[in-house]
């Protein structure tokens, strides 16, 4: 890195470090690309009429701020708790992701690229970059394994709505970690022109980073919206965590306040003591893949393994690296629950509100249903609700068919 | 980091002229010849260990200066679908590191003495220990690295742990590095440099770069050590192309197509055609005549 990019960060990680975490392990052919994104990422980062337009974009385009909801009957079920949502299903797509694709997309498009591509496993980053580049006029291919294709048929007819092309993805486990790998040969392969738009806090540097920055909007609103309501810091913040990027985005808000409990909430999938489950940080391993140094589901050979959950969006055997770094320093608490838990999350929300959360999502409903009774009357809590369940229905529709009939 | 380690080394370097010093040896002998190294590349356990320790004593015989041996890693982003398959079928084959070096072994132990130098990815070097593996690798008889996603600026303690094991540490340059990049991948290259010919990903291609031979003697002019060409290399006219520029040339997925061609997978393990090795080796010799 340059000694003129470090000092227009000049703030911690300007190195792509967190801890022994985070790095650059790419293929040389990417390394310039890296740099050149880095040089340009921090230098609009702080250009007036970068950041203009694209305050701009999150307001009238995703609809930003988000409400922060108080889900009182959620409340109430819960024992007399404060349950606050923070409502990232009303963005535009629904989820989270399009905070980051607007920005990313905003950025290449300033940087001189052409095309854009991405990887998607449930589809909603996948339908977030489809829109961003729609909006922005690139064209877009988005990488998708092929197991996820039939699983989330819709999200790719609306990411071909969007005028992107959907490429199945049929090496390794035909899931996100392979469509990862193809869209990092694309790009070794067309780098010059291509843009590629990582969906989480994951990656080589600057991607966790630039990604968490552009999600950090999630954790500013949060933490305004909160002290109009109660006149100080919630108690807890909770919020689900496959790569990490909506944890990352409301906890940053909230890392320099020492007394606010972090939770971040993980896949147990079928359980943590089997093969199928995406707890990277409960029970994974540091190691390096996808281009950074983070924990990760490996073997002891350093194969990676496949990850599980009932949530598509956090299946993955990887995590960001400063999450893996919060879990060491221990500033961040993470826990896991499994796929029946986190889909009677679903039940509950959905059942208490009208609101049916993204089953990703349903995962810290579910964490705090399970602490729920050791909580003080009273304990004010802030959910990040970041996608909507709308992609899940038939989904979940299937299993409780498949209960009754059990 | 035992100090039993490093007598082992002085020992084996010694003995046989291993590490940075056999690789250094195979580009003088080669441009004594007035030739370019040839430099083949197999993945160690496809279609299986045994034959791949017949591959390369036929490697050997057949002119290989050095021999690449790739460690199969499960998500290998650098790699075209004919590495990325070959990884695989090593790894149904439940392939791991330890076997890899024990299959350095076994060929030492038949008189192979041709360089070997271990191509992978960071991770599984990562897990099995960098200086256990280190010295694993000199006590099996390997001479050097490949590691395709550990850059310049990730290597440090990398660089540290080989060259205190005499082991050649081998950089990558690509097209789209700047030249003053180059320059300083270079210097810290040890054993030889590899120029990625392509922007892109590993895999024979018909057609090589315009400008490739422009762009290696740039890359050359910079280079304290013999630059080897791979990626995409696949005919023996390609071959003889490059042959009048490049210290080495180094060819992998068109051999690894020869293997696959004979391969046939089955529920349990793979069906192997008898004169796999026989045509790889012909193969081989049809690449090393065109130097």
């Amino acid at each position: 890195m340059t000694t003129t990019t470090k000092k227009r960060c000049g703030k911690k990680a300007a190195d792509g470090r967190f801890g022994p975490y985070g790095g650059r392990f790419v293929p040389e052919t990417l390394m310039p690309a890296l740099m050149e994104l880095e040089e340009a990422y921090f230098f609009y980062k702080k250009d007036p009429e970068f950041k203009k337009e694209l305050a701009a974009i999150l307001k009238d385009y995703v609809g930003r701020p988000t409400p922060l909801y108080e889900a009182k009957r959620l409340g109430e079920a819960l024992g007399g708790i404060r349950v606050f949502l923070k409502r990232e299903d009303l963005t535009h797509t629904g989820a989270h992701k399009i905070n980051n694709t607007v920005g990313q997309v905003l950025l290449a498009k300033r940087m001189g690229k052409t095309r854009i591509i991405a990887e998607t496993g449930a589809g909603q980053h996948g339908v977030a970059t489809a829109t961003a580049a729609a909006l922005m006029g690139l064209s877009c291919e988005v990488y998708m394994g092929r197991k996820d294709t039939v699983r989330q048929a819709m999200n790719v007819f609306r990411m071909e709505l969007s005028g992107a092309r959907v490429i199945p993805v049929d090496s390794g486990t035909k899931t996100l970690k392979d469509a990862i790998n193809e869209a990092l040969r694309d790009w070794v392969t067309n780098v010059r022109n291509t843009h590629y738009v990582i969906g989480s806090v994951v990656g080589p540097h600057p991607y966790p980073i630039m990604v968490r920055d552009f999600q950090s909007v999630i954790g500013k609103e949060t933490k305004s919206q909160i002290k109009k309501v109660i006149g100080k810091m919630p108690d807890i913040v909770i919020a689900c965590v496959g790569g990490g990027s909506n944890a990352m985005g409301i906890f940053s808000g909230f890392v320099n306040e020492e007394a606010v409990k972090l939770i971040g909430v993980e896949a147990a999938g079928k359980g943590l003591d089997t093969d199928f489950h995406s707890a990277t940080l409960c029970v994974g391993s540091p190691g390096v893949l996808h281009g950074t140094m983070s924990y990760l589901l490996q073997d002891k050979w350093g194969q990676i393994k496949g990850a599980h959950s009932v949530a598509p969006g956090l299946d993955y055997p990887g995590v960001g690296p400063e999450h893996s770094m919060f879990k060491d320093t221990g500033r961040v608490k993470y826990v896991a629950v499994d796929d029946e838990e986190a889909l009677e999350g679903f039940k509950l929300l959905s059942q208490t509100e009208g609101i049916i959360p993204a089953l990703e999502s349903a995962h810290a409903v579910a964490y705090l249903k399970k602490i729920a009774p050791e909580l003080k009357k009273g304990t004010s809590v802030v959910i990040n609700l970041s996608g909507r369940g709308d992609k899940d229905v038939s989904t979940v529709a299937q299993i409780f068919k498949e209960k009754k009939n059990e | 980091m035992s100090e039993g380690f490093a007598v082992i080394k002085d020992k084996d370097i010694k003995a046989s002229s291993r590490g940075i010093d056999a690789i250094k040896d195979a580009f003088t002998k080669a441009k004594e010849e007035k030739r370019s190294a040839f430099i083949p590349f197999i993945t160690a356990g496809d279609p299986n260990i045994l034959i791949s320790e017949e591959l390369i004593l036929a490697l050997s015989d057949a002119g290989a200066d050095i021999i690449e041996l790739g460690v199969p890693f499960s998500d290998p982003v650098a790699d075209g679908p004919t590495i990325q398959a070959s990884s695989q079928r090593a790894l149904k084959n439940g392939i791991t590191p330890e076997d890899v070096l024990t299959l350095v072994r076994k060929v030492r132990e038949k008189g192979c003495m041709t360089p070997i130098v271990l191509m992978g990815y960071y991770n599984p070097v990562l897990q099995y220990g960098l200086s256990r593996f280190a010295e694993k690798m000199v006590e099996v008889g390997a001479d050097g690295t490949i590691i395709a996603d550990l850059p310049i600026e990730e290597a440090h303690e990398w660089r540290r742990i080989a060259s205190i094991n005499g082991l050649a540490n081998i950089f990558l340059v690509a097209p789209t590095t700047p030249i003053s990049r180059a320059r300083f991948i270079a210097e810290a290259s040890t054993g030889f440099l590899y120029y990625v010919s392509v922007t892109g990903i590993t895999g024979a291609r018909t057609e090589l770069p315009e400008h490739l031979q422009e762009a290696l003697r740039q890359v050359k002019a910079v280079s304290p050590v013999p630059v080897g060409v791979g990626f995409g290399i696949s005919t023996p006219e390609q071959v003889k192309m490059l042959s009048r520029i490049a210290d080495g040339i180094i060819v992998g997925s068109a051999i690894i197509r020869v293997i696959q061609r004979h391969v046939t997978e089955k529920d349990i393990g793979f069906e192997v055609n008898p004169n796999l090795v026989e045509d790889v080796k012909k193969f081989i010799s049809e690449l090393v005549k065109a130097i």
